[in-house]
């Protein structure tokens, strides 16, 4: 429907040969900047040039930054203080990670589409518990599923929360409880595989642990119905953040699903600031779904990073609808041979909206398998980040990599990045990448008119179309009719865009084979 | 009265005069063959009358069931009951055969302030249809005419037609690329559809098509005019001597 050309898979084992030893492949280099306000436009453009200034300003405040969040971190270890010696001092080294590198700025290479200077000078405090009535969930469409566990700040609401009944041994609950109760089956696990030197996100999330789910399903255990988490932010009269914390660990030749939705009750500034870590033994077959809708003062960062073990099957699917700046990061490490990973996303902004895109995929035992594919829309004056890195290491003879980013920009004033790097350290590997931008095409609307639609329905069908390539990936039908029901809602604004068309390249095709 | 009136009709496309006066009148229950080679125009008369707006007319009229066809958009033309099968038929990936056959039918019944059709009732409408122009149930599901084969979009083409029933069904080159058993399957569901008041205009460039689907009147485009027209014998004359000897000054400037 989008002009666009097959992937040309290449079996690289001749083009990378002996590349290990210089480290980084031509590819690595590839940056795709794909902006339909191009070239001398998009240099007069007032928002690169308040680019330029919120740079200025960054440098000057990121290192105040820590400072403020010392007095917090301090405080928030007396609310934490029956922790286990183990975790708080695996706090307090994330913290002192965090206070040593302060926020990122667009000068570092992860960030360089994304300035999250309005998180760094923002002061936020901790949010705390704040009571929330079960009717004020039911806009978010939840009441289907049959186990819904709902955390309010962060933090776990019993009062909330129904659980359907599980197969024998399966824990599904509050972190904060089960390290309470059973802080040796939770030591083995958390912080063992997110690692907080290298996103300071990632260190502000390990150094205000307190809570989020905690799933662990038993060897050969299958959980059919899916877990859904609804983590609900409620703004306060001053500007808030909250640290979800997950660990879902999935037994040798388990099934499960869960869903993480992120929410807003009311509008205001907060920071949800989560982090999940997945850890997929072997055999596994773990689906995870990602949805971010918070409020248009909504600052959304999350971190997902899997741990796969031999033959573990795992699906990540993202739904990114709102949120004023959104950061998902998505980190699969394929460990074990034989193990397969579908990163599979949609992100559709509107207005003002930031959605950042970050994946890094990493190869680390032979004969892995790993496909992305994120479609964006882009309405407005959003703004769109695609990074799909890719990691091949040296043991990681016959890795499948397969990356696809495909976009559609509905306004002239939306901008995408779409960046993909792939750094490929064994020489016998098959690795795909490519990008898309495109606007609606002119052939299937006038196909689809020509049928008895009406344009702005025609335009409906092609977004829908272009959502479902993600949605029809999902394996949970469930799941799937409710995202669908999601982003039809989120929709219909974009339908009805009518702007002028670029005469010129308004389809544009940035492929790469690597 | 005429179903299709079409006079002294000027079409342009990116500034260049396609379409340089023409003049055709349909009758209800007629079946016209417009017939010519390559770069005529013939596509571009039938992507007017669908109102591709990329077409630009810069002259004359065309009246579709007493009506300005010229005024009304592609989804007004298709809710009135035009109905053009595409020489290149779209893929859409991500959507359907069954729900992008649902969503026309129904914005063409509401338009008609007809009921919408549920799927419960829809799916038989469409199995139905289907199973004439023998295409197999899996294309249902299966996203529109994505990864077809040329038949099977030019079949695809036909099973929409059937579902839609229009006035007028203009098919630009369905007959092109099939193999003869697909040629027949396509004649076979398009003379089910003839009747006393559906009026088709069979856009080929192969005589082959009117074997099977038998025109009560043949035209000649060339160069952006009809120079010629005729009864279905005209078709064979064409098929014994090319086109060179319709009009050959025009020809030969080209
Ligand atoms: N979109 C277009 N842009 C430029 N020229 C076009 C376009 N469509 C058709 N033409 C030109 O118009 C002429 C007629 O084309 P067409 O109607 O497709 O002919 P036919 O269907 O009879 O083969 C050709 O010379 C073709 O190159
Ligand atoms: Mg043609």
């Amino acid at each position: 429907m989008w002009v666009e050309q097959g992937f040309n898979p290449c079996v690289a084992s001749n083009y990378f040969f002996g590349l290990s030893r210089c480290g980084k492949p031509p590819a690595a280099e590839a940056d795709m900047r794909g902006s339909l306000a191009a070239g001398l436009k998009s240099l007069l453009h007032p928002a690169f040039l308040k680019r330029i200034l919120e740079d200025l300003l960054i440098v000057i405040t990121a290192t105040q930054a820590p400072e403020k969040y010392q007095e917090i971190f301090d405080q928030f270890g007396s609310r934490v203080a029956a922790q286990p010696r183990w975790l708080q001092s695996l706090r307090q080294e994330a913290f002192a990670r965090f206070a040593e590198t302060g926020f990122p700025t667009t000068h570092d290479e992860d960030w360089r589409f994304t300035n999250v200077a309005a998180v760094s000078k923002t002061a936020f405090e901790l949010a705390g518990l704040e009571h929330v009535k079960q009717e004020q969930l039911e806009p978010f469409g939840v009441s289907q599923f049959a186990s819904r566990l709902v955390f309010v700040n962060g933090l776990f609401s019993a009062d909330l929360s129904t659980l359907a009944a599980m197969p024998a041994g399966v824990q599904v609950g509050s972190l904060a409880a089960q390290l309470k109760n059973d802080p040796a089956s939770v030591e083995p696990h958390l912080g063992r595989y997110l690692n907080f030197q290298r996103d300071p996100f990632a260190a502000l999330n390990t150094a205000f642990v307190e809570d989020g789910i905690c799933i662990a399903v038993p060897e050969s255990v299958v959980v059919k119905a899916p877990i859904y988490v609804l983590f609900v932010t409620v703004p306060g009269s001053t500007p808030t953040m909250n640290h979800p914390r997950n660990l879902i660990i999935a037994g040798k030749s388990s099934q499960v699903t869960v869903v993480e939705d992120y929410v807003s009750l009311g509008e205001g500034a907060t920071f949800s600031n989560a982090a999940t870590e997945l850890i997929a033994a072997d055999n596994a077959n773990v689906s995870h779904y990602m949805i971010v809708r918070e409020g248009d003062a909504a600052y959304n960062f999350s971190t997902l990073r899997i741990q796969q073990g031999r033959s573990a099957n795992v699906a990540t699917h993202s739904l990114l609808l709102s949120g004023a700046l959104v950061r998902n990061n998505v980190h699969p490490v394929l460990a074990g041979e034989g193990s397969e990973c579908l990163i599979n996303g949609l992100f559709m902004a509107n207005g003002r909206q930031h959605m950042d895109n970050y994946m890094l995929v990493e190869h680390a035992s032979p004969h892995c398998d790993s496909r992305q594919f994120y479609n964006g829309i882009l309405n407005g004056q959003s703004h769109g980040v695609f990074h799909g890195r890719i990691i091949v290491h040296k043991d990681a003879q016959k890795t499948d990599a397969k990356q696809t980013n495909r976009n559609l920009l509905l306004s002239d004033e939306a901008q995408i990045d779409t960046k993909p790097q792939l750094e490929i350290y064994a020489d016998d590997v098959k690795c795909t990448h490519g990008a898309t931008i495109g606007r609606f095409d002119d052939n299937a609307l006038f196909y689809l008119r020509s049928r008895g639609l009406a344009e702005a329905a025609a335009r409906h069908v092609l977004l829908l179309a272009f959502a479902n390539e993600c949605l029809d990936r999902m394996s949970s039908q469930q799941v799937r009719d409710h995202l669908e029901k999601l982003v039809v809602a989120g929709m219909p604004e974009a339908a009805r865009f009518e702007g002028e068309r670029s005469p010129e390249g308004a389809e544009r095709n940035l492929e790469e084979v690597g | 009265m005429s179903l299709l009136e079409i006079k002294n009709l000027h079409a342009s496309v990116n500034g260049n005069e396609i379409l340089k006066g023409i003049d055709l009148t349909v009758n209800p229950g007629e079946v016209h063959s417009i017939m010519g080679p390559n770069g005529s125009g013939k596509s571009t008369l039938a992507q007017v009358l669908a109102r591709r707006e990329s077409y630009e007319v810069t002259g004359g009229s065309i009246t579709f069931d007493g009506k300005d066809l010229l005024e009304m958009k592609p989804e007004d033309a298709a809710c009135e009951g035009l109905f053009m099968a595409f020489q290149y038929p779209v893929e859409i990936p991500g959507i359907s055969n069954a729900y992008f056959l649902r969503a026309a039918l129904n914005a063409i019944r509401k338009y008609r302030g007809q009921d919408e059709m549920d799927a419960m009732d829809f799916l038989p409408l469409l199995k139905e249809k289907m199973r004439m122009l023998e295409m197999d149930e899996r294309f249902l599901n299966r996203p529109v005419n994505e990864g077809f084969s040329g038949g099977e979009k030019k079949r695809n083409e036909i099973v929409q037609m059937a579902v839609l029933e229009p006035k007028l069904a203009v098919l630009d080159e369905t007959d092109s690329g099939l193999d003869i058993d697909a040629l027949k399957i396509v004649a076979k569901g398009v003379n089910a559809m003839r009747d006393k008041k559906r009026s088709m205009v069979l856009v080929t460039h192969y005589q082959r098509l009117l074997d099977y689907i038998v025109p009560d009147f043949v035209h000649v485009l060339v160069n952006g005019r009809i120079v010629k027209s005729g009864g279905p014998e005209l078709a064979l004359e064409l098929e014994q001597k090319g086109y060179s000897w319709t009009e050959p000054e025009l020809v030969g400037k080209r």
